[in-house]
């Protein structure tokens, strides 16, 4: 059990970013009031997944809802936390922590959030690695672990339990409607975890890995060194290309943001990256280079820092880079839930790592 | 109609007199640090050259003087900061960003009440009257006559912050606020900075302007006087008083106004060297290209109409690095003229380099006759590369673009790069800056979201707004046209939501004297 300085979550939002593949939206509200919750004396603690007893229960947290919305919203650490009182009501039990659905942008902060009002530990883990668009993109979808209850809560009292659904996609269905009504944002507790199912179905240790990879990045900037450079060092990664954005597309179906983004390097080669919300796949002459599951970032070339792909314009210099992907999305119930077809790709996953 | 223009800039104040569209005298003087005796010294020196000023029919000025107050940290007022919103948003409460030296200045006391609506228009809460008339009491009480006010999503619903600006008008005489609305788009935090940053600075602004309408009056004119705002139109100096924030980068947007009014150019890349440093700029129908993006201001997150520019330090005055092959970023800047070489300095300078190479007659030319030519070439190509890698970043698409090369130091720019057609230089490309001022028109614009309307539909209802705006804001409704729409899809919301960004401009409406001299300047320009 290790206490998170204020310098770590810093370090955080900066790596949750990267870790966000262009989605994920950003974790500035978060660390805004983490900065608040330190300064009122309050602190986190961050708990070996591991370290869990089987029948400890974890809670999981997010935002669930429009980022747009969350601009004016904004967030509020007392709403997560109310989602996991929400919860240990229903169940009628305490939780023995509190972790991350998605460590990839803003949603990397809910848990402590929640932590820092609660008193418990946030537990070093995720269910996504990453970011991803959709509530049944996890680890625990892999397993199918039940789905329900979930709890959602919004600011004016209105609070909502949704006690069982028949599957995961009845649960983005029926979770997504409560979230519309309350002005499409929400904060919400997903179905809680044993620390057994943590243990077997979690992503470990990656609330420590997006802090790394943020102090990589804020390290070898504050050294004059490439940023990019100390990041694939760090984390295994592998460099795809680098170059110039020389044309995006854009458009929104199904309440999800998709289009294209076109690279052109110095030797006029040229690649294009698809997203849908994230970053989904690199092709160069319609063959794919790297796909999801694998984690695709694009970096500013110079300054290491993450873009999205709702700020990607012409002219950026970016790097690509790609992240080695938790084991538990290579098999091949985790490819159908996150692989290249789950995106709308009629192409197999084939790493970038592979040799 | 006769109309002077002057840029109000770190070292020099530039003044011109347009007449019917063209440029009859351009003069400097130096900067005071009261800002107006620099303007009063620019106005004599411009009457020598022109007479008799009486039959001017607008002034327009642009200064840097707001924004400095915010870097500099001084003369800024305290704010009371309303929000409304409550019970959200309250976690993160007004100046929670903000650097804590310009916060303890500025942060005046907050109130949270509860009211506002949603992304849709659908209330979020009743708007509580009695919590914002006990607000308004505990305002007077303390003494403050200042305040912004905030509501969630009031760039789309701006009912809850006009109404709580009408209570504390009745309750708190003489106070001066700000809404949110009025200043920026979506995004609660940085838009809420703007109007903070904006209440802060109003004392100021009135005294400046007072400052310039005396000066005016000093120098026996009688013109409306106008101030130029960081989209490249301007604002009467009523309602320029009420939003200083909007000045903030009115000297490369006169710049880049200039340039496109000196060379009848509507689309290209402006380049603009000076002593220190090199601004690039997009003219998109005439005006500057706007970042939609955050921009810090003295260390605040804001978001409101800026210029999309990347300043780099390359200049007239730039240091060069003989061994290195490298010019700038450090700079001998305003000693340009004691400390170059071909003014008889130590210092080998982007000036020095181009007067070796036969661009530049100035100073004493055998003074760097010892550079060798291979020198001279590989500086001047390092130059160059900056300039060609620096017009790329600007593009938003690919292929060849004109640029457009002003200010002092345009002789490092040379006249074939590689991503560039054609490299356009323009008389008084010195004072593009003032001449963008004098030039300025009125400008009305709309950030919106649209739902379940048809993309064109919602485009033009955004476009309607627009030009109400921009008639309010004192144009004449004949001359408005559109310079920018855009539209954006946004993503987790149902009914197909449309973000719709539209601007129109038109010119200042004329006094009924000089109703046909503006149609005229207009057709010159058209």
């Amino acid at each position: 059990m290790t206490e998170l300085s204020a310098d770590d979550i810093e370090a955080l939002a900066v790596g949750a970013w990267i870790l966000g593949t262009g989605g994920g939206g950003s974790p500035y509200h978060g660390l805004l009031n983490m900065r608040r919750l330190y300064r009122e004396g309050l602190r986190v603690t961050l708990m070996d997944p591991i370290t869990l007893a089987d029948d400890d229960e974890v809670a999981v947290v997010s935002y669930m809802g429009a980022p747009l919305v969350t601009q004016e919203r904004l967030v509020d650490s007392r709403l997560t936390a109310r989602s996991v009182e929400l919860m240990e009501g229903y169940l009628g039990r305490k939780f023995r922590g509190v972790m991350a659905i998605e460590i990839g942008g803003g949603n990397s902060i809910q848990p402590l959030m929640a932590a820092a009002h609660l008193g418990i530990p946030v537990i070093d883990a995720d269910a996504m690695g990453r970011a991803y668009p959709e509530a049944q993109m996890t680890t625990f979808a892999v397993d199918d672990l039940s789905p329900a209850p979930l709890t959602s809560v919004d600011p004016r009292g209105n609070e909502v339990i949704v006690s069982r659904v028949a599957s995961w996609s009845w649960m983005e269905r029926t979770s997504r409607r409560v979230c519309t009504g309350f002005g499409s944002i929400a904060a919400t507790c997903k179905a809680p975890r044993t620390g057994a199912e943590v243990k077997r179905w979690g992503i470990p240790h990656t609330t420590t890995k997006a802090i790394r990879l943020g102090k990589t990045v804020m390290d070898a900037n504050r050294r004059h060194q490439d940023p990019i450079d100390a990041i694939l060092e760090a984390e295994q990664g592998k460099r795809l290309f680098a170059g110039k954005v020389v044309e995006v597309e854009r458009r929104t179906t199904e309440g999800f943001l998709r289009g294209k983004a076109a690279l052109e390097g110095e030797r006029h080669d040229r690649i294009v990256i698809d997203f849908q919300n994230e970053w989904t796949v690199v092709w160069r002459d319609d063959a794919p280079l790297a796909s999801t599951p694998e984690l695709i970032c694009v970096l500013d070339s110079d300054t290491g820092e993450a873009i999205g792909t709702e700020m990607v314009r012409y002219g950026q210099r970016v790097t690509v880079i790609v992240l080695p992907s938790p084991e538990i999305f290579l098999t091949p119930r985790g490819l159908q839930l996150v692989g290249p077809r789950a995106f709308g790709h009629d192409i197999d996953f084939r790493s970038v790592f592979a040799s | 109609m006769k109309r002077i223009g002057i840029d109000v800039g770190g070292t020099n104040t530039d003044a011109v007199l347009v007449n019917d569209g063209r440029v009859e005298a351009a003069v400097k003087a130096p900067t005071s640090a009261d800002v107006t005796g620099g303007i009063v010294a620019a106005m004599r020196k411009l009457r020598t050259q022109t007479g008799d000023a009486a039959d001017v029919g607008a002034i327009l000025i642009g200064t840097t003087h707001f924004i400095n107050a915010v870097i500099q940290r001084k003369h800024l007022n305290k704010v009371a900061a309303i929000r409304i919103g409550a019970p959200a948003t309250m976690a993160l409460p007004p100046f929670c960003d903000w650097p804590q030296d310009l916060a303890d200045l500025a942060d005046g006391g907050v109130w949270a009440v509860e009211g506002a609506h949603d992304y849709d228009g659908r209330r979020f809460m009743p708007l509580n009257v009695a919590q914002v008339r006990a607000a308004a009491r505990e305002i007077r009480q303390r003494g403050l006559r200042h305040a912004a006010v905030t509501a969630m999503f009031s760039p789309l619903t701006s009912a809850d912050e006009e109404a709580v600006a009408g209570i504390l008008r009745e309750e708190v005489p003489d106070i001066a606020v700000t809404c949110s609305h009025l200043l920026g788009g979506i995004g609660l935090l940085e838009r809420e900075n703007a109007a903070l940053l904006n209440t802060a600075l109003i004392a100021l602004a009135r005294e400046t302007i007072k400052g310039f309408e005396d000066a005016m009056r000093d120098g026996g004119v009688e013109a409306p006087l106008y101030i130029t705002q960081n989209d490249g139109t301007v604002a009467a100096a009523a309602r320029a008083t009420k939003l200083p924030v909007y000045s903030f980068a009115s000297g490369p947007t006169n710049s880049m106004r200039g340039a496109a009014y000196l060379s009848s150019l509507k689309h290209a890349i402006v380049v603009d060297v000076g002593g220190t440093t090199t601004d690039f700029g997009h003219l998109q129908n005439g005006f500057p290209r706007q970042a939609n993006a955050v921009v810090h201001v003295g260390g605040v997150r804001t978001l409101f109409r800026m210029p999309d520019l990347i300043s780099i330090g390359l200049g007239g005055g730039s240091l060069v690095d003989a061994a290195q092959i490298a010019i700038g970023p450090h700079s001998v800047g305003f000693r340009l003229t004691e400390k170059a070489l071909v003014f008889g300095g130590t210092q080998l300078t982007g000036t020095d380099i181009a007067v070796a190479a036969g661009l530049l007659d100035l100073g004493d030319r055998s003074r760097v006759a010892h550079l060798s030519p291979a020198l001279v070439k590989s500086v001047l190509k390092r130059a160059q590369t900056m300039v060609e890698e620096h017009v790329d970043r600007i593009k938003t698409k690919a292929g060849d673009v004109t640029l457009l090369a002003v200010g002092g130091g345009a002789f490092l720019v040379p006249d074939r790069l590689a991503g560039v057609k054609r490299v356009v230089r323009v008389e008084h490309g010195d004072c593009a800056n003032a001449v963008g001022a004098a030039i300025a028109q009125v400008s009305g614009e709309v950030d919106q979201v649209f739902q379940d309307l048809p993309r064109a539909e919602a485009i033009a209802r955004a476009r309607a707004f627009a030009d109400q705006r921009a008639i309010e804001a004192g144009a004449d409704a004949t001359t408005l046209t559109l310079i920018e729409a855009e539209d954006i899809p946004i993503a987790y919301l149902p009914g197909n939501a449309l973000r719709v960004r539209v601007k129109v401009v038109g010119d200042i409406e004329a006094r009924a004297r000089s109703t046909r001299d503006a149609r005229d300047v207009r057709h010159q320009y058209a």
